[in-house]
């Protein structure tokens, strides 16, 4: 009980700004157009969750995220802990990742639309291309910052090389691994909502996108809703996997 | 000079690359138009000055947005880790916003703000706004409260904490923050052009894409891309002289 009345006391600040908003909708302040009240947008989710409308456009949404996402960890992870261990391969390497981590992906998305077409494939493999830079980047630096000691160690005690990848590379990079894939997976989501506000189609970006052409306010507003609602999840989706797989790893055993 | 040049042979060599898989059919020239012609588009588009019109409309929006939010984040993030009221009336409103994509804001700002500069300006003002606060917030945080402490025993005066010890203490945390809020201000400025179609360089992409101009939309890609690079690594030969006092 202490809990719950501590997390609502935590939580009052968006209370408030919800019932300011709402005061200053119905007072007609502004006009419901510019802003419509929290109610209509309340209103609105509720229609849509009960029309199945939300779970067309939610599962759609996080189809091609989830796919991408999953295609830039299968890709990427495997890819960093190459970078880290050749010379050559960082040496090839390098550049195109420090080229390619601060450009803004989305503007390959026209060349993904004429390459793979306006259904689903290009969707999804603009996601994985906006996502894999970070987890190439994060793997690279968790195999690169694995404890030299460690791996002599191993290697005196007789493991061979793949024993040594398996057995203190793979848990020692793990961490690092999913810190790549915990800012990965925003960017997916993001990237998914944002190729289909420029597509068009159904799936929460797409449905948005017909929503503000049709100058439906409440319409779009629900769909931010939504569309955070469907990130929070995930992302504590990915945290509560970091957590599970990291059980054993003394961030989540403070006294051993 | 000749290390720069093994560094980024590799481009070089990806160039090449590309020119290849194009000229010899491996993938159609339709679908990816060789460097070679891309090169000659973004020579046409520099002479028929598309690319100066569009790319300062795009860059003076986003620099106006990236310094706007980087002033009112500076302030509300330093307000938020010196003051706890502040904190405890931002904090969740920061948090719930924190997993909305903010390009999703597009339509909502589209309708607020019309069509022209303003509603760009302000999407690239968003998609900075939370890596700045975060960014002041985390890096006043994280300085040692022992060394205002110390100043203020010495007798400094609480803004001269601030300036003298707080400041430099907390810039590393800050300029990391302040290079991913770049990052997003390419993302917002490109995306926020794609959708909101005026002008721009987000626009030309989208633009040249749907006349099916093929290498001029490759060409400005290129420009978008290098833009991109030549800020962040501007961005980080600034923080290393920023920081330069550290061991």
């Amino acid at each position: 009980m202490r809990e719950i009345l501590r997390w609502l006391a935590r939580l009052s600040p968006i209370f408030v700004l919800l019932l300011v908003w709402e005061a200053v909708a119905l007072a007609g302040l502004v006009k419901p157009f510019l802003l419509p009240a929290p109610h209509a947008v309340a209103g609105r989710v509720w229609h849509d969750l009960a029309s199945g409308q939300f779970a067309l456009n939610a599962s759609l949404t996080l189809y091609r995220a989830l796919v991408g996402f999953v295609l830039a960890c299968v890709i990427g992870v495997p890819a960093g802990i190459l970078i880290a261990s050749e010379r050559w391969v960082r040496w090839l390497a390098e550049p195109l990742i420090s080229v390619g981590f601060p450009m803004p992906k989305i503007a390959f998305l026209p060349v993904f639309m004429l390459w793979f077409g306006v259904y689903d494939l290009s969707k999804i493999v603009m996601v994985c291309f906006a996502a894999i830079f970070a987890v190439v980047a994060a793997a690279e630096a968790g195999t690169r910052g694995v404890d030299k000691f460690m791996l002599w160690s191993a290697r005196a005690m007789g493991a061979s090389r793949a024993d040594v990848f398996r057995e203190v590379v793979l848990p020692a990079a793990m961490p690092q691994f999913l810190t790549g894939m915990q800012i990965a997976l925003p960017v997916s989501l993001i990237t998914a909502v944002a190729a289909e506000m420029l597509m068009g189609g159904a799936g929460l970006g797409g449905a948005m996108l017909a929503a503000g052409n049709y100058a439906d306010s409440p319409g779009v507003f629900a769909g931010i809703v939504e569309t955070s609602v469907v990130g929070l999840v995930a992302v504590a989706g990915m945290t509560a996997l970091r957590r599970h797989l990291l059980r054993w790893h003394a961030e989540f055993n403070p006294r051993g | 000079m000749v290390r720069a040049a093994y560094t980024y042979f590799p481009l070089v060599l990806l160039a090449l690359l590309w020119e290849v898989i194009s000229r010899s059919g491996v993938i159609s020239q339709d679908m990816l138009p060789p460097f070679s012609v891309v090169m000659r588009a973004l020579w046409g588009l520099i002479q028929s000055g598309d690319l100066l019109s569009n790319g300062t409309a795009s860059l003076t929006r986003a620099a106006i947005g990236f310094v706007l939010a980087v002033g009112v984040g500076a302030l509300l993030g330093a307000g938020m880790a010196l003051i706890p009221w502040v904190y405890r009336g931002i904090d969740p409103i920061v948090q719930i916003f924190y997993p909305l994509p903010k390009s999703a804001l597009i339509p909502l700002v589209l309708v607020w703000f019309g069509l022209g500069d303003t509603s760009k300006t302000f999407l690239v003002f968003l998609g900075c706004l939370q890596p700045a606060i975060l960014a002041t917030y985390n890096g006043l945080r994280g300085v040692d409260v022992l060394l205002g402490w110390s100043a203020r025993s010495l007798g400094a005066t609480r803004f001269q904490v601030v300036r003298e010890v707080m400041f430099p203490a907390a810039l590393p945390q800050l300029l990391t923050g302040l290079r991913t809020a770049l990052a997003f201000m390419f993302l917002l400025m490109v995306s926020s052009e794609l959708v909101i179609a005026t002008n721009g360089l987000g626009y030309l992409i989208g633009n040249f894409g749907d006349q099916g101009s093929y290498p001029e939309m490759f060409a400005t890609i290129l420009v978008v891309t290098a833009l991109g690079f030549l800020a962040d690594r501007g961005f980080l030969a600034l923080s290393d002289h920023l920081l330069r006092w550290r061991p």
